[in-house]
């Protein structure tokens, strides 16, 4: 039950990023592709934590939090410098 | 594994799964950005609540000891979300002052 339930999550995540992936081509607004990087990212770390439980190892949570981090710096980093034309002002 | 356990964890993946593909639809669906922008901020971010909540509850079972540092991602994602989304709505409308003109008129 377990297996199946973690196959059917790698397929339906893969189909969101695949969904944010066009979305991040496509655009058509700037903001619309940064919507779109943030989006990816947080379903990366969705598999990372997927990945974490089918190998039952807890390397891989490490990894998720720093991805959630970096992530969300990038996401505050790109609207500041649409705001404001700079990032550190 | 307790067969209970197993259950409880599969439908939080599985539940979890389903958000972040709902999130990611209304991502590609919804007409404009700032409906665009309501779809991932909430779907997605419980998916992801849901998935760490199932990795804590496995984790838990298969461990000694209380497993309680995917809790860390997920307070972590449900705290930053909104202040992303935040200064994403802000940027839209930096960039284009009428969406906020044609929002008021709508009232």
């Amino acid at each position: 039950m377990l297996n199946f339930a973690i196959e059917t999550g790698f397929i339906m995540i893969g189909l969101a990023m695949l969904l944010n992936i066009w979305r991040l081509l496509r655009g058509p607004d700037i903001t619309d592709r940064i919507l779109a990087l943030d989006t990816l990212n947080i379903n990366a770390i969705a598999l990372l934590v997927l990945f974490g439980i089918r190998a039952a190892s807890s390397a891989y949570f490490e990894a998720a939090l720093i991805l959630a981090a970096m992530g969300f710096v990038a996401t505050v980093a790109l609207c500041k410098y649409l705001l404001r034309g700079d990032i550190i002002e | 594994m307790n067969p209970f356990i197993e259950f409880v964890v599969a439908s939080l993946i599985l539940l979890g799964a389903a958000f972040a593909l709902l999130g990611s639809v209304g991502l590609a669906r919804l007409p404009d950005f700032f409906t665009r922008l309501h779809g991932p901020t909430k779907a997605t971010t419980l998916g992801v609540g849901a998935m760490a909540l199932a990795s804590a509850v496995y984790f838990t079972a298969t461990r000694p000891g209380l497993s309680l540092h995917e809790i860390a991602v997920m307070v972590f994602l449900f705290i930053t979300a909104p202040v992303s989304a935040h200064l994403l709505a802000k940027a839209a409308l930096h960039r284009n002052p009428a969406a906020h003109d044609k929002n008021e008129a709508n009232e």
